[in-house]
């Protein structure tokens, strides 16, 4: 089971990077989205993993729980992460109405990453 | 703490207490206004006089509060004789300034600001003179700077104003810089930051090797704010202020805080051949620097200016030669030059209030028009050249002395000469301001006709020059015990040299440099004119200029690194910090260690193999198909459908719940947005840029995975021990995760809705700044309809989510209900209900939907704060501390037993926060819809078959 949550989290992460660093503001944002799941099983990870053990506490004598704290912390990650993309869509259609170009790089001379000038790549 | 203590914060505080009236004041009238400013500071010095009988005493005042006592920083005060001195010229000073301000600042001026300004600074300079501790001190120095910046600037629509203000904040700031590692050192040294404990290590610090750089650094700080050679120039440039900024500032209180650190330093710095040869030789140039310019200035206020930097000089130069005589002679001339030189500032603002001019070459015979300014004027001058019977003869005659009894470099001559050529045309100067601006015919061609002004303006001036004959005749009685407690308080310990404050000392090498100095001065003043030409045609660096390149030239430099460091190319940050990242967290797994594993791996069952293989495909098809935006968007809902089983599946069922129903809302925003974006990204990078970043990306992919491996096979000792057994005890509730959210950590979440409302507010604000902007037109001729489906408001989809409504609402209740106690909460409750309203939006379209809406969705993210914050804030009612919860057991037959809790009231708070952002973000995209023209339905759906045979209905 461990190895199915890690490789999970090195696929997303790795996933994640590799389409922000793409040089469109849609992919960025798909990037940040994997990386946000990447990070949130991450950080939930690191309260170890256990099976049928959620932290509801039982009325019928001692139980054993799974560790709560990373688990509010990752409720409040994915409510964050959510807030934080929102408003990154909000500023890339911003930026494409504005623009009329959804590149991410500022076009200067010297630029090597910056993608030959174009108009609406639609 | 005893009286005497508290009174002494008292005094520091009230400036800036006071600070808070003048702007409110304003609103009664300027004479309020003026009066009100003068309560604060008055108050101060009478509490001040009232603690002054102890310090004359011998006896020092101390007074602390603990700050932060880990970086060995209190607010701790002290009052001895050097700050009694201090204190009472900056209060009383205070007073004279509020004064003469109410009748030289015109009705159009904002006063109110202006003596806000005023105090803050007044607070400020105090803070200086009585910190116990130089951490306190330096930030005192600071508030000095910012507040001397409004105050130059005060005439903000004049341009010298702010670039006079710009270049004393840059050279004053730069040097308070330098002196924060200055004192840094200082306090390593000596092994503490108070400043009573540093003035008894003065043996240590001058021994050690950090001596010599501490000494610059802090010589630096002190060399800017008094305007000494070569950082003088900013202090004529400084005069652009109002005349009582001048009067105030650059005359009596913040060009003599560099002196005053030298005083307070002088037990442990002075002494060494360093500090004598710095410190008088500065001294020394600046003195002669100063006087020379000021004799061609033929701007009053930049005569006086000059003037300032030369007498600052001199006080300079008495502290740098180490003897205690001479920094007796520099405490008692600090008195003289502040009753002097304000008088004067205040009589060349009179002049250029009257005239409408101060330059010195369009004045002159004001004599017969202005006699009252003309007799305080001479008398201050004449104090100002050194004349007998004025005060500042008394402190030239011990300067003189104290010069010519020094040896320079081998050399008897050096300091006795240039001390009497800078006597000399001290004289020059300061008969020049009574010869070409009192003296002479009266002329015809004033801009404006001077008079004398109401009694108000020339009272505070006309007190000084009372002053300077009281004290030129009277030394012994009327400033004797001051000058003497002050003085020992400089030169700590050692016994007080013997000198006397007299007139007379019979004839001696001080009164032959005198007459010679007079003598000297009258000839200058004769040859004015001449010298004058002269002057003027001979080539002279412009400081301004110098400084202005310097600053421009930094700026290109900047610019230039910041455009090649910063080009613009996010891709290219992102990677180096990516591989960055990557590379630190190699280097620092190959300096660890790790134990080895400690836990057993969990069995895999076969439905996780299948989750698993999903989850890894999704992901490489999004990677892989990133180009076409719909379907990796699609794909992308498979992963966190995965994700939110897995959650479940691992015993967190609330990371389930908000997990899915974050992931539709954020698919619906995506989706919403895709529409009016392009639908595929061309194919742009290079081969060699894409295999770059998929190596960044496996190498970061690989490491994180493994560190989740290694970290997965271990235990680790938490605190959620704690967390498990208080739940249900501490919080009411029994599941945890929910207690912790709306109890252990409340501040956190408490934070979180804030934030997740900023989000909301912030998508607003952009889109209507948008909408406003060049976009809005562009919307307008942008054809979308391709992109439309042709039934927009199917019926089926309309039926169907109005049957949904009340069950989702219901659904969204119960779990915020049963949040405290099962899976659930305020989170998921409002993105439940977000869903539900949206899937109202997405049948019948959001015009239709937004007219049946009655909350504002700003007022839900308001009020969810307010209500969230109340809660919290109830808990100081019953004596505990922010967001402490309550919680009770009712039982209503016939319902079962339910619980009550004030958690309960927060997350309602959190879930109006959650349900407002969220849809205020979905209006937000839906006002663009709008302005692209998309049609607005009047009815719920397109094709409304019980119109079907009806008359048509009304179009819109």
């Amino acid at each position: 089971m461990e190895f199915v949550v890690a490789s999970s989290i090195g696929v997303l992460t790795a996933g994640g990077v590799y389409l922000i660093l793409r040089l469109r503001a849609f992919p960025v944002i798909l990037g940040l989205t994997l990386l946000s799941y990447a990070v949130n099983l991450f950080l939930f990870a690191s309260g170890r993993l256990a099976i049928n053990m959620p932290p509801i506490l039982s009325k019928y004598g001692a139980a054993a729980y799974t560790d709560p704290l990373p688990q509010a912390l990752v409720l409040t990650a994915i409510v964050i992460s959510f807030g934080m993309t929102a408003v990154l869509v909000m500023i890339a259609l911003a930026a494409f109405l504005e623009a009329e170009t959804d590149t991410v790089n500022l076009d200067r001379p010297g630029n090597a990453d910056a993608p030959a000038k174009e108009g609406n790549s639609a | 703490m005893t009286d005497e203590n508290s009174v002494l914060l008292i005094i520091v505080l009230l400036p800036f207490i006071g600070a808070l009236l003048p702007g409110v004041m304003i609103r009664g009238g300027r004479t309020v206004c003026a009066t009100f400013t003068s309560l604060p500071t008055a108050l101060a010095l009478l509490l001040l006089l009232l603690l002054a009988p102890a310090v004359m005493r011998g006896e020092t005042v101390h007074a602390s509060l603990e700050w932060l006592p880990q970086l060995g920083l209190s607010a701790s005060f002290f009052l001895d004789g050097l700050g009694l001195l201090f204190a009472g010229m900056i209060l009383g000073m205070g007073l004279l300034i509020t004064l003469y301000a109410r009748f030289y600042l015109s009705g159009d001026d904002p006063m109110g600001v202006f003596y806000t300004y005023l105090l803050l600074f007044q607070g400020a300079m105090l803070g200086i003179v009585l910190s116990d501790n130089i951490l306190l001190l330096l930030i005192f120095w600071e508030l000095t700077s910012l507040s001397s910046f409004l105050l130059i600037g005060f005439w903000s629509h004049l341009p010298e104003g702010r670039q006079g203000a710009r270049m004393a904040l840059v050279v004053t700031g730069a040097g308070g810089l330098a002196m924060i590692a200055g004192m840094l050192i200082l306090g390593d040294i000596a092994g503490s930051y108070q400043i009573s404990e540093i003035l008894m290590a003065g043996d240590a610090i001058r021994a050690s090797e950090w001596y010599l750089p501490a000494l610059i650094l802090i010589l630096l700080g002190a060399f800017t704010k008094s305007a000494q050679f070569p950082f003088h120039f900013w202090l004529p440039h400084a005069m652009a202020a109002p005349t009582p900024v001048s009067a105030y500032l650059h005359s009596a209180t913040m060009v003599k805080a560099g002196v005053f650190l030298m005083a307070r330093m002088w037990p442990v710095l002075a002494g060494t051949d360093a500090w004598f040869y710095i410190v008088a030789t500065t001294g020394l140039v600046t003195m002669v620097l100063g006087a020379l310019i000021a004799l061609f200035k033929d701007d009053l206020k930049a005569l006086l200016a000059f003037s300032t930097v030369s007498h600052l000089g001199l006080l300079t130069m008495l502290l740098g030669l180490g003897t205690p005589f001479a920094a007796v002679v520099a405490v008692f001339h600090i008195i003289n030059h502040l009753t002097f030189k304000a008088a004067l500032f205040m009589i060349a603002g009179i002049v250029d209030h009257e005239a409408h001019t101060r330059d010195i070459k369009r004045l002159g015979g004001l004599r017969r028009l202005m006699p009252v300014t003309f007799v305080i004027g001479t008398i201050t001058a004449l104090s100002m050249a050194g004349i007998p019977l004025f005060n500042g003869f008394l402190s030239k005659e011990m300067m003189l002395d104290a010069a010519q009894q020094t040896e320079w470099a081998g050399s008897q001559f050096a300091v006795p000469v240039l001390a009497t050529i800078g006597a000399l045309l001290s004289v020059a100067y300061s008969l020049r301001f009574i010869g070409h601006v009192f003296l002479g015919p009266v002329r015809s061609d004033y801009p404006s006709t001077p008079h004398d002004p109401a009694f108000g303006m020339w009272a505070a001036p006309a007190l000084l020059a009372t002053l300077v004959v009281l004290i030129g005749i009277l030394p012994v009685v009327i400033v004797g015990p001051l000058v003497a407690v002050a003085g020992a308080a400089v030169i700590g310990g050692e016994p007080l040299p013997h000198y006397s404050l007299k007139i007379w000392h019979g004839v001696n090498p001080a009164l032959v440099m005198s007459v010679i100095a007079v003598g000297g001065g009258l000839v200058l003043l004769a040859l004015h004119s001449r010298l004058d030409r002269i002057w003027n045609a001979l080539p002279r660096p412009e400081a301004k200029a110098i400084f202005d390149a310097l600053v421009d030239g930094m700026a290109a430099l900047s610019r230039d690194l910041i455009e090649r460091s910063h080009n613009g190319a996010i891709s290219r940050y992102l990677a180096i910090l990516f591989a960055a990242t990557v590379a630190l967290g190699l280097v620092a797994f190959a300096g660890g260690s790790m134990g080895l594993p400690s836990r057993a791996l969990l069995p895999v069952a076969p439905p996780v193999v299948v989750g698993w293989v999903l989850l890894i495909a999704a992901a490489l098809f999004v990677v892989v198909m990133h180009r076409h935006r719909f379907l990796a968007l699609v794909v992308i809902g498979v992963i966190g459908l995965m994700i939110s089983v897995g959650f479940a599946y691992l015993s967190a069922p609330d990371l389930a719940l908000t997990q899915i129903s974050v992931e539709t809302v954020t698919i619906m925003l995506l989706l919403l947005a895709l529409h009016f974006l392009p639908k595929t990204s061309p194919k742009e990078s290079s081969t060699l840029l894409r295999l770059r970043d998929a190596g960044i990306a496996i190498a970061a992919g690989l490491s994180v995975a493994s560190l989740a491996y290694a970290f997965m096979l271990r235990d680790v000792s938490t605190i959620s021990g704690y967390h498990l057994a208080n739940s249900y005890e501490g919080g009411g509730g029994t599941n945890v995760v929910n207690v912790i959210l709306v109890d252990f950590r409340g501040y956190d979440t408490y934070g979180e809705i804030i934030v997740l409302g900023i989000a909301g507010l912030v998508i607003f604000a952009l889109m209507e700044a948008l909408l406003k902007g060049p976009a809005a037109q562009r919307l307008r001729t942008t054809d979308l309809s391709d992109n439309r489906s042709r039934d927009r408001h199917p019926l089926m989809m309309v039926v169907a989510t109005r049957v949904m409504m009340p069950i989702a609402v219901m659904v969204g209740i119960y779990i915020f209900l049963r949040g405290h106690n099962q899976p659930g909460g305020g989170f998921v409750a409002g993105l439940v209900i977000s869903i539900a309203l949206l899937m109202q939006y997405m049948a019948s379209g959001f015009a239709w939907a937004q007219l049946r809406q009655r909350v504002e969705y700003h007022a839900m993210i308001g009020w969810g704060v307010v209500i969230a914050g109340l809660t919290g804030a109830g808990a100081w009612l019953a004596g505990k501390p922010f967001l402490t919860s309550a919680f009770g057991y009712v039982h209503l037959p016939p319902i079962e037993e339910f619980e009550l809790a004030t958690a309960m009231i927060f997350d309602l708070g959190v879930f109006l926060a959650v349900l407002g952002a969220v849809m205020l973000m979905l209006y937000s995209l839906s006002r663009i819809a709008r302005s692209a023209r998309e049609p607005v339905n009047a009815e719920p759906m397109d094709y409304d078959p019980t119109a079907r045979g009806k008359a048509t209905r009304k179009d819109t």
